[in-house]
Parts: structure tokens; sequence; C-alpha cells
């Protein structure tokens, strides 16, 4: 069998037979223990700097981002980009349910489709499950109400955050995934799909020279709501103090 | 499989050298990989100590890849995965080729993938009827010119903007031929609604894989296009193609490789996107494959575990060594002979496809040291081209002037008196043929060395010479 004389040859290889019982305990539990390598400074920050930071590398790598204060205002903030922009106000979005929560009816005008993507759309709305600020990076697991299909087809894709989930490194967003999410199928808590989106869509393939809009969408804008008091810019926050949020600031070893 | 042409690389790096369209590409885009680069580096100060990281991990992943790679297929199926694992170019090809027929697929959209080329996928869908289709810019206008790609992460670095718009308005016939191409951006405008028909017409997508997730079962890709999503979300089924060495443990593992990987390939703190595919389709989901399988290939990697070659094993495909060769710079990727180029390929294709045919490639270096400077994964590369030189010799490949000289010289240089002597005599003899010349232009015996350059006429006496005398002086 074909696996069995790949695994024999690379056992010849390494001079050795099957590894010993032992051994394998501790691979496996290096597998069961995911220990976390170096994880760089420049995203361990207070919180309202860390949001900062989130910010500024989404816009480094040409996404938007525009914060509001709560739920409510997102119909007002997307309706006014969706006509700033001279997009179409009928769009499909994903059957989250905090996106599904927010009062859209406030906005009678916007056509909310709660489904995945098709061709024909030329705006999608997605939900984001979580933000790293290490590089300004959002994180989409694949769900029911979390469609693939609503990052790629639409030639601007918007999506709404909040900002008690940003954090600051991928490996703090894996053990969020670890914590908060189970796959039926594999009794593991991997999602059949997860995107890192950085960005829009570019190609430098013609002459090594950037160009947005490939083959995913051309815009990414974000819509931030400050959920988080101990998040919000200095000077703005009010009480409770910013202390003890779930989620808070990434402390050294964490 | 890709012809291979590594015999003839003097010839195609004298080509090479002499195409103006080619020597314009390189020109253009030298150096814009290296400046990002180097941005990239300075602004993360933990670059050199995460290099050290991610050598660490490879290590300790090929030291037990067994181990690594039954835990990773026992996730993939428990994620309602296949694995197919291949021996052989032979074995990958009829899986793929299987699972295509299965599906009964009549168009299968590609991602990029430097192992599909290595495997010749597109060549044997064909020829059984099966219309593969480039999604990737570069590798689609590739796939248009039937070329293949010069370059692993930007397989169209041989190509200038007017190669582009000449392809299109010859290939894309059904648009008005008057249309015009103001800017880049119009250029990756056509490809784009050319390929979006494509990726929903597609009965199968393939992908290949950055790295394996063992304690997942997840695969990896990453691309800034977004293609390679399309591929393995639209189609029924989703085929991704990775050679053994792919598999990391953890997700922690590919992390800490995925910040050294965007930097040093394009220069970019992360690409656009970076996504974990795991299984197929789940119950309640509204879009993704029915079906997930994992082409599993060996094809010669075994046989490098336990070789001073061994290490070579560790390549994430970065590309930052072809990036800052000068070999790379002067000839471009296609000389090099076969699907891999530069340093990394040196070292890669004689493992892969036998150093009989490809004696010339690690011979193809300065040895400036430049591309192990900056390996993400500290991978020692000109210590394994000089590997391959004494494999070479051993077996006597090296054609028998070259023998005959190295053997001359080798007999001098085991007697320092007379080597020393030989060499303060020619050295004389050189400057007084020279004196007040500056230097030569050609030189009877060397003409090969002074066909590209001139030989500065000697000053002074020998190296030897002149360093006793400051030895003497201190």
């Amino acid at each position: 069998m074909t696996k069995e004389a790949i695994l024999g040859a690379i056992r010849r290889g390494l001079k050795r037979g099957p590894l010993p019982a032992d051994q394998q305990a501790m691979l496996g539990g290096r597998l069961a223990t995911h220990p976390r390598h170096l994880i760089p400074s420049r995203s361990r920050l207070p919180r309202p700097d860390q949001v900062a930071l989130f910010i500024r590398n989404v816009e480094k790598e040409f996404g938007t981002v525009e914060r509001v204060p709560n739920a409510e205002a997102v119909p007002a903030a997307i309706a006014d980009y969706l006509a700033a922009q001279n997009l179409p106000s009928r769009f499909p979005m994903a059957p989250h349910p905090e996106l599904t929560a927010i009062p859209w009816s406030e906005r009678p005008l916007l056509e909310i489709e709660q489904r995945r993507a098709e061709a024909t759309d030329q705006v999608s709305l997605q939900h984001g499950y979580a933000g790293i600020a290490e590089t300004g990076t959002l994180m989409l697991p694949s769900a029911p109400e979390r469609p693939t299909t609503l990052n790629l087809l639409a030639e601007t894709e918007m999506v709404v955050l909040r900002a008690s989930r940003i954090v600051g490194a991928y490996e703090e967003a894996w053990d969020r995934l670890r914590a908060e999410s189970r796959d039926e199928r594999s009794g593991g808590f991997m999602p059949r799909n997860i995107m890192f989106v950085t960005g829009p869509s570019r190609s430098a393939d013609i002459e090594q020279t950037l160009e947005l809009g490939a083959h995913g969408p051309r815009r990414l804008h974000i819509i931030l709501i400050d959920d988080d008091p101990a998040a919000l810019p200095m000077g703005e926050a009010t009480a409770p103090p910013p202390v003890a949020v779930p989620g808070g600031p990434a402390a050294p070893g964490d | 499989m890709v012809a291979i042409t590594s015999p003839a690389f003097k010839e195609n790096a004298r080509t090479a050298l002499a195409d103006p369209g080619l020597q314009k590409a390189l020109g253009t885009a030298k150096g814009a990989f290296l400046q990002r680069r180097a941005q990239a580096v300075a602004n993360l100060p933990e670059f050199e100590q995460l290099r050290d990281i991610g050598r660490d991990i490879k290590n300790h992943t090929l030291a037990n890849l067994d181990f690594y790679l039954e835990a990773y297929e026992a996730k993939v199926k428990a994620a309602g995965g296949q694995v197919h694992w291949c021996s052989t170019a032979d074995d990958a090809r009829a899986a793929v080729l299987e699972i295509c027929r299965k599906a009964n697929a009549r168009t299968v959209t590609k991602g990029k993938s430097m192992i599909s080329e290595e495997l010749g996928i597109n060549a044997h869908l064909e020829a059984h009827g099966i219309r593969p289709v480039e999604t990737d810019l570069g590798e689609y206008i590739l796939q248009l010119r039937q070329e293949h790609p010069s370059h692993i992460i930007a397989p169209a670095f041989h190509l200038n903007r007017e190669d582009w718009e000449a392809d299109f308005r010859r290939l894309h016939t059904d648009l008005p031929p008057d249309r015009v191409f103001a800017e880049r951006r119009d250029i990756l405008a056509e490809a784009r609604t050319k390929l979006r028909e494509k990726f929903l017409q597609a009965d199968v997508g393939i992908t290949g894989a950055n790295f394996l997730i063992a304690e997942t079962g997840s695969s990896v890709i990453v691309t800034n296009e977004g293609n390679g999503d399309l591929t393995q979300t639209l189609p029924r089924v989703h085929i991704a193609l990775a050679s053994i060495e792919k598999v990391v443990p953890t997700l922690e593992d590919a992390t800490s490789l995925l910040r050294l990987l965007a930097r040093s390939a394009t220069g970019q703190d992360f690409s656009v996107y970076t996504t974990f595919s795991t299984g197929a389709r789940r119950p309640a989901d509204l879009d993704g494959p029915e079906e997930y399988h994992v082409v599993l290939i060996d094809n010669g990697r075994s046989n490098m575990l336990g070789t001073e070659f061994q290490e070579m094993l560790r390549c994430i495909r970065c590309a930052a060594c072809m990036n800052h060769c000068p070999v790379y710079g002067a000839i471009g990727g296609h000389a090099y002979g076969w699907v891999y180029p530069g340093p990394m390929g040196s070292v890669l294709t004689p493992s892969l496809i036998g150093i009989e045919k490809t004696g010339m490639l690690p011979n193809a270096s300065t040895f400036c040291g430049k591309c192990e400077s900056v390996c993400p994964v500290k991978i020692p590369l000109p210590k394994m081209m000089r590997h391959w030189r004494e494999r070479e010799f051993e077996r006597h490949l090296t054609p028998a002037t070259q023998r005959s000289n190295l053997a001359l010289w080798g007999w001098f240089a085991r007697r320092p008196a007379l080597y020393r002597a030989a060499t303060r005599a020619a050295n004389a003899a050189l400057g007084l043929l020279g004196r007040g010349k500056g230097s030569f232009h050609s030189l009877p015996l060397a003409g090969g060395w002074t066909a590209g350059r001139d030989l500065p006429v000697p000053e002074g006496g020998t190296f030897m010479a002149r360093y006793a005398k400051e030895q003497r002086r201190r």
C-alpha cells in the first residue's frame, strides 16, 4: 500500500523504525497543548492603542474603517457609505444573529437578503468573528451564519466587527476559536474554512506593480462597533473604568 | 511533467542574456521585492528570532514526519475529507484524474501551485478531455502563452506590460480589437471578467497547499488575488495538492511560519488571504465544496531525508533566495530548465530529477551567500550546492577538461612552496605583459573568462608575498 511505502521510505531515510510509544505520547502531548512560540511585541498594547493599531493596519493595506458607537448606528453608516460610493442598496447579509438583531427597519431603503453571495452581487455584508491588530487582519470562520462566498464574490465587501473582538496577535484569535467553537462533524473546533483577510484583493503579477481588485473584492469596508468601553480612544472612555473587560489587553506571557 | 532543459543551462543563459524583452522585465522587477522585504523585516524587530523558530519547527517536524503525517490524515478523515497517498508523480496524476472523472468534471479551475507544475497536472487532464483553467493572473497568461512559470511566486516575472496587452488582444477575440488598455488595471479588469465565468463553470477546484496542519487536518493556502479561495469554494469538489514536507504540527507552528512567509516573499506583513480548509461542507453550510481531497505526494522527498540535502525540505517556497540572487537576476527563471529556479531550485532540482541532467545548476552560483542570509528558515543553500558539486565530481559527471584542470590545480595546491613560486612567476609575467595597460581585454587560455570582462593587470606582489611583508612589519 502506498501509505505504508511512503512511511517506510521516511523511516529508512531517518534511519529508524516507527517511533516508540513514549516518543509518540510526547508528540501527541505537543499537539494537544500546541505551545506558543515568540509573539511579536508590537500588538502588546493598552486596549485603545490595540484597536488603533488594528485600524491603522487595515488602512495601510487599503481597507477602510468606520467607528460607530453602537449597533443601532450601523444601518445609517451603511446607507451613507453605499450612497457615497454610488453602490446599490440591495445586498446579501450573513444570517448571523448579531446582524439580524440590528434595527434595519430604520433604514427602509436598504434591501437586505439573508443568504450566501452570488456572482451578480455588487455588495455583501459579512459578520466579523475577530480582528487581529498585529496586521489589521479579519478572521472569518465559515458557518451557516457566516457563508464564505460573502468574503469573495462582491466587488465591495462590508464587515461588521465589534471592538471587543479585536485581539493583539493571531494566537489570541486561535484561543478564542478553541474556546468558543465546536464542530460537530470532526469533534474538534475547526469549521470547514477560515479566511484571514487583510485588505482588499490585489495582484502584482503585471510588472510587479500592485493593482487592487483582482478576483476578490476591490473594496473592504469595516464598520467597527465600539462595544468595549476600555477600547475607546483616550479621553472618550466613560464609566465603568477600563479594567476587567473580557478579552482585555494582552499581558506579557498571554 | 515539464520538459527538462537543465542540461542546456549554458545555452539557455546565453539566450536569456541576449533577450531584450526578458532583460527589460528583469530590470523593471529588480529591486521591488528586495526593497519591500527589507522594509517589512525592519518593521519587525523579532524577525531574526522568528527565523530560528521557523528553522526549529521544520527540523522538529522532519525528524518526526511519519508521526505527523499519520496524525494529519486521521484529522482530515474526521472532518469528512480524504487523503490520497502518492509515491510518484504518476500516482498523483492518476489520483487527480480519478477524482475528476468521478465528479464528471469537464472544467477544472486551478489556484497557483508549484507541485502541480512538477506533476504536469494540466497536460494530463487535457490528454483525458478535461479542461484545466489557471486562475492566478500570472498563471493565466502563461497558460494562454503555453509557457511555464519563471518564478515560484510571480510566475509571469519575465513578461512586460506590452506582452500582456498583445496576448489579451490575440486571445480574447470576443472583445473589441480596438479597446484601450490605458492602465495596468484595465488588463487586470479584463482577466477578472474572463475568469469569473470559469470560476462559476468549474466542477472541480485544484489548489496547492503552503502548509498542512496535523493538529486539525487543515490545508492552508496564501494568496493576494482571492483566486485560490474562489477555486476552493465554488466547485463541488476541492482537491488540495501537497508534498509530504508541507505538514507542521499545530496552528501555532503554522502561525509562526506565516509571520515569515509573506514578509520574505512579497514584503507584505501578511498576505491578503490566508485560508485554512478543513474537510468538506458541513450539513447546514450555505456554500463550500461537498468533497474535500488531499493528494499527498512524496515524489522524491523521502529520498532526501537522512542525506546532506534534508535541510532543503524546510523550504516554505517564499522565493526570497531567487529575488536576491545575482544569477537569477541576470538570466531569469526559464534558463534553469525545470520547475524550480534560483538557488532553491539549484539544490532541489538535482534532488528530484537527478544530478546527471542538472549538474550545471549547482555550478551556476557565485557563492555570494545572499540566498542563505535571507532564507526565512535558514537553509544553507551555498553549502548544499557545494555538496552537489562534490557528488557531481565523485560520479565523474564534470567535463574532462574541468577535471584535469582541477587535478592540476590540486597538485600545485598540495605543494605550497611550488604553488607560491608558480603564482609569483605568473604574477610577474602578467605584470610585465600588461605594463601600462591597466587591464587585459583578452588572454590566451583565459578566453572564457575575458569574453565577459577585463582582467586587471596585477600590481605589486602576490597575496602571499604581501601578507608575509605585512606580518614582518608588525
